[in-house]
């Protein structure tokens, strides 16, 4: 009754929610929302050189963010910079050689905004396979990594020790955050891609004991943003992403009324461990 | 004379091993090994190669130079130096505990009731006191039944009076279980009641043997006696929050140890 396109977005976003919501956790964990934001800006690059190519968009915004993570890696190793500054190098150098090669790309016509603020419009029937199947294989690979994930979050060394191997870990992790951007720029756009990940999980946080818990109510709360911020995005007539994320936003600010002496891990946001 | 009878209960072997780094040897030269049952320290200054030792027994640093034999299938359980778990991550102390591999509940109720924490089961980790969460992660290490493990820095940050009670926590996993023990310590001296062999490192071995003759030999007297107070106050401060007021205490315990 929305007409085919609406119900597309719906479904597509739903299955990206489920996807961002776990994979989100692990950001959260482990300190990567700038690493995140990085790997998105690269995602216009992607857009820009699958064109020049005439490659399928989804699987070129993959490649550039998987190639920027493996350059980040490379730099780390060399060590001369912190990854604070080689990070802000990849994700501004990228977003801009990108913009710069949009700028070149006279003879096609693209739509800039839609593509850093997401288009809802956008999602054709091939984009929703894509998502699904990315995603169902995305689920699957964070179900196998699941622990080794965990106990190299938790401690490399220890991980390490034990026989798991926190690097191969870290690099799965990365390629997994590839996929979620190059599947869900066309919904949330480029520019609002790590919220997706980032909101959910901050969210869930309050409510879970647990990783395993944190990971799917973040999928849950994913979500309802994504079902109340594309319904608002019909109604108010607003673009897709930032609808999406203020649904989000709204969640997380409602989690805060959830007295503090009601929270597990008691101490709250300064009781770290010494 | 333990060569010998042990051969058989060897758990692991280092001869003449050596880890670079580039161009930088971080150790060399490193004898060393520990049968079932033994307790193996290692101490040393901040960059002596304790943990590079370490590293090279669990398997994770390969040796540039010298040999390294592992027994077949020798199992490890690994407590680390100072972790600390971020809030943002929620951990219950029973899921710590299955964080590398997956255990029955009557398994991970018999760990932590083993080591006197039981009743923290359902707690969340980041509500711990330093010697509640040492003893959990001893917990979490001696559920794999392993037949070495490897302890970095064990009783850090944790009290004095904790710190004894990890002490007698650690002989006693090795009285009941009969694992192996290698202790890295910056602590010189506590630690060195229940050790059978103290390895003092500087880059190299720079002595070795029982508690009573590193203490007595001239090079541990080099490294750490040369300076003596003023260094060993130092050397306490480095490794811990509130140290300060234990000195007198850590003196004491010294003293009836001799």
């Amino acid at each position: 009754m929305f007409g085919d396109f609406f119900s597309r977005a719906l479904i597509a976003g739903i299955g990206l929610a489920a996807v961002a919501g776990p994979l989100g956790c692990f950001v959260v964990w482990r300190r990567m929302a700038y690493f995140g934001d990085t790997m998105a800006h690269s995602a216009l690059l992607g857009v820009a050189l699958s064109f020049l190519l005439s490659i399928n968009v989804t699987l070129g915004v993959f490649g550039v963010a998987a190639l920027v993570a493996a350059s980040l890696i490379l730099l780390q190793r060399q060590a001369s910079l912190s990854t604070d500054a080689l990070l802000g190098i990849l994700s501004h150098s990228t977003l801009a050689v990108g913009l710069v090669l949009v700028g070149f790309l006279t003879n096609i016509r693209i739509d800039l905004m839609g593509f850093l603020f997401g288009d809802l419009l956008a999602v054709s029937s091939t984009d929703m396979f894509i998502i699904y199947g990315g995603g169902v294989g995305i689920l699957a690979m964070l179900v196998m990594f699941w622990r080794p994930l965990l106990a190299a979050t938790v401690s490399p060394e220890l991980a390490e020790a034990e026989g798991l191997r926190p690097e191969a870990s870290r690099i799965v992790l990365m390629l997994l955050m590839a996929m979620v951007i190059a599947i869900s720029m066309k919904l949330v756009g480029v520019l609002l891609i790590t919220s997706l990940l980032i909101i959910p999980a901050a969210t869930a946080r309050r409510l879970s004991r647990t990783p395993e818990a944190m990971a799917a109510i973040s999928a849950a709360l994913g979500v309802l943003a994504v079902i109340g911020g594309l319904y608002g995005s019909l109604s108010l007539d607003t673009a897709s992403g930032p609808s999406i994320v203020v649904a989000a936003l709204m969640l997380f600010v409602l989690s805060l009324l959830v007295p503090a002496e009601r929270l597990v891990g008691g101490k709250g946001l300064d009781g770290t461990h010494t | 004379m333990r060569e010998l009878d042990g051969a058989s209960n060897q758990l692991v072997r280092l001869n003449g091993v050596a880890v670079a780094r580039g161009r930088r040897t971080l150790v060399s030269g490193i004898d060393l090994s520990i049968a079932r049952g033994e307790i193996v320290t290692l101490i040393g200054p901040n960059g002596s190669g304790k943990s590079t030792t370490a590293k090279v027994v669990t398997g994770v640093l390969r040796a540039s130079r010298g040999q390294v034999w592992r027994k077949p299938g020798l199992r490890i359980g690994y407590v680390p130096q100072k972790l600390s778990i971020d809030w943002t991550l929620p951990l219950t102390v029973e899921r710590l505990v299955t964080l590398t591999a997956a255990f029955a509940p009557h398994e991970v109720e018999a760990a932590l009731r083993a080591v006197g924490a039981a009743h923290l089961k359902r707690a969340a980790v980041q509500d711990l006191s330093g010697g509640e969460f040492q003893r959990v992660l001893f917990a979490r290490a001696m559920i794999r039944k392993p037949d070495l493990l490897v302890l970095d820095e064990p009783v850090q940050g944790v009290d004095f009076a904790g710190e004894i009670a990890l002490y007698e926590l650690i002989r006693e996993i090795r009285d009941t279980t009969g694992c192996g023990i290698l202790m890295i310590s910056h602590d010189l001296h506590v630690v060195m009641a229940e050790t059978d062999t103290v390895l003092c490192l500087n880059g190299h071995v720079c002595c070795r043997g029982t508690p009573d003759t590193v203490k007595a030999s001239p090079e541990y007297r080099q490294l750490f006696g040369a300076r003596a107070a003023e260094t060993l106050a130092i050397y306490q401060h480095d490794h811990s929050h509130d140290h300060g007021h234990h000195h007198h205490e850590h003196a004491e315990v010294d003293a009836d140890v001799r």
